[in-house]
């Protein structure tokens, strides 16, 4: 796994393979993801929103969403929008770039965990502080806007950082389809040459500078999240899902 | 559309793609039993190791957040690329590798999560520390943990369709072996929408599962 990993000649090599792999191959990845955790988002406070209405439908259609998306194998996901997905919209020729496959692949899978986030986030405030502002005529959305969000977000937030560092992580799935991200030059360069500690070792670095700085502010949210009084017990119960994905 | 079904779902083909399940299922089997084993270890080094075992705890650490910090798939390719072996217990250990980190981190809040208090009373009980850990403190992680831990093989069974890029004959990889034989489009998506169908069955399972748990744990 590490053989030659000391070799001073091919870690040359890998420097000058640089520019012209890993450097695109990083922006890439570090795009997709950057848009993707926005749509992630996005769908997760709308269908976060969606399962914690009183309208049945909504609520339906938002599990089933959640459902979905969360018990199928993001790969499988990637791979069918990949193959089917230009056919299904007008066939021919036509290819979808990859960096919107990325971003549309990535950005619903993890809206599905984002949703559930902001789910047991809302939920957990208590029903009678709702009756409470409705009472004094608030409307849902303000509701929301005003009593309901700003308790949830501090009490989600470590959660939604987790959620963010596992969406980084997922972004390596367009190696699958030939995605030009991170990975997928990791893995040409690597078969290329045949130097694969230093092809993955540096790949891993490039990860660990993304992701380590979103681990530790979900570290540190976490604290300071537990010193809410509603806090504790309601990580504990976000956390009971491990932050799985 | 009947044809088509017909097409993809002859003997032959449905056999191949079951015997893809089975290989999905094994390999989970195998790398949630290792990560377990190793993951419960690593927790247990990282929250008691003191004293001069300190540096082992350090070592653990870094470990976790290795791995925690980069994907699954690249550490699939690196060992597939390089560790020489029978491919399918390769797969395992890679996968093993990378799930152990989480499982650490489970089982570290589940042992944070036991009061001190216990190892005071345990103590005072003639227990030794092993005893302490074995008898009284990793029976009631182990149950506090087991949701975090069931949603991580949900994890786990889906990261296995990874595996399809390094072609090892799971689930995804042998029925993408049977679309490269089909030609229509509506062909595609009935075998896509098979395979999710597999997935969702076995992974909503298990999440209902730990639904279920959690209720009764109240």
């Amino acid at each position: 796994m590490l053989k030659g990993l000391f070799n001073v000649n091919r870690w040359q090599r890998l420097l000058e393979a640089l520019p012209e792999y890993y450097i695109p191959g990083f922006l890439m990845t570090l795009r997709t993801a950057l848009c993707a955790l926005i749509l992630a988002l996005i769908l997760g406070v709308i269908f976060g929103m969606f399962s914690t209405s009183r309208s049945k439908i909504l609520r339906a259609i938002s599990r089933v969403y959640i459902e979905f998306f969360q018990n199928t194998p993001l790969a499988l996901q990637v791979v069918f929008y990949y193959s089917c997905l230009p056919i299904l919209l007008g066939g021919g020729g036509m290819r979808i770039p990859k960096f919107v496959l990325g971003v549309m692949g990535v950005g619903i899978y993890t809206g599905a965990y984002m949703s559930e986030v902001i789910r047991t986030g809302i939920e957990a405030i208590p029903k009678g502080q709702t009756e409470a502002a409705y009472s004094q005529g608030f409307s849902y959305m303000q509701t929301m806007r005003y009593i309901i969000f700003p308790q949830t977000i501090k009490i989600i937030m470590p959660p939604l950082a987790n959620q963010a560092l596992n969406l980084v992580k997922n972004t390596s799935i367009l190696a699958m389809v030939a995605g030009m991200d991170l990975m997928y030059f990791t893995d040409s360069w690597g078969s290329n040459t045949g130097y694969f500690a230093q092809a993955y070792f540096t790949s891993a670095l490039f990860y660990f500078i993304i992701c380590y700085p979103i681990a530790r502010l979900a570290r540190y949210l976490e604290i300071r999240a537990m010193r809410q009084p509603v806090g504790k017990r309601l990580l504990e119960e976000v956390n009971a899902d491990g932050g799985a994905n | 559309m009947a044809e088509q079904i017909r097409l993809i779902f002859t003997p032959d083909n449905f056999t191949f793609m079951m015997k893809g399940l089975g290989m999905t299922v094994m390999i989970s089997i195998g790398a949630v039993f290792f990560s377990i084993l190793f993951g419960s270890l690593l927790a247990l080094i990282r929250t008691y190791a003191k004293g001069k075992a300190s540096i082992l705890a350090k070592i653990v650490a870094a470990y976790t957040e290795f791995f925690r910090c980069t994907p699954n798939l690249l550490w699939i390719l690196w060992i597939y690329f390089t560790v020489k072996g029978d491919k399918v217990w390769v797969s395992i250990f890679a996968i093993t590798l990378f799930t152990s980190a989480v499982m650490s981190e489970i089982f570290r809040g589940g042992l944070n999560s036991i009061p001190k208090g216990q190892f005071e009373a345990a103590e005072s009980q003639g227990f030794s520390f092993p005893q302490t850990i074995v008898y009284i403190v990793w029976p009631q992680t182990f149950k506090k943990v087991i949701p975090a831990l069931l949603s991580q093989v949900i994890t786990v069974i889906k990261d296995t369709s990874f595996l399809r890029m390094v072609d090892i004959a799971e689930f995804m990889r042998n029925c993408s072996v049977v679309m490269g034989t089909l030609s229509d489009v509506r062909g595609m998506m009935i075998l896509y929408a098979f395979e999710a169908l597999c997935y969702f069955v076995i992974c909503f399972g298990i999440s209902i599962a730990v639904r279920r748990y959690r209720k009764s744990l109240g």
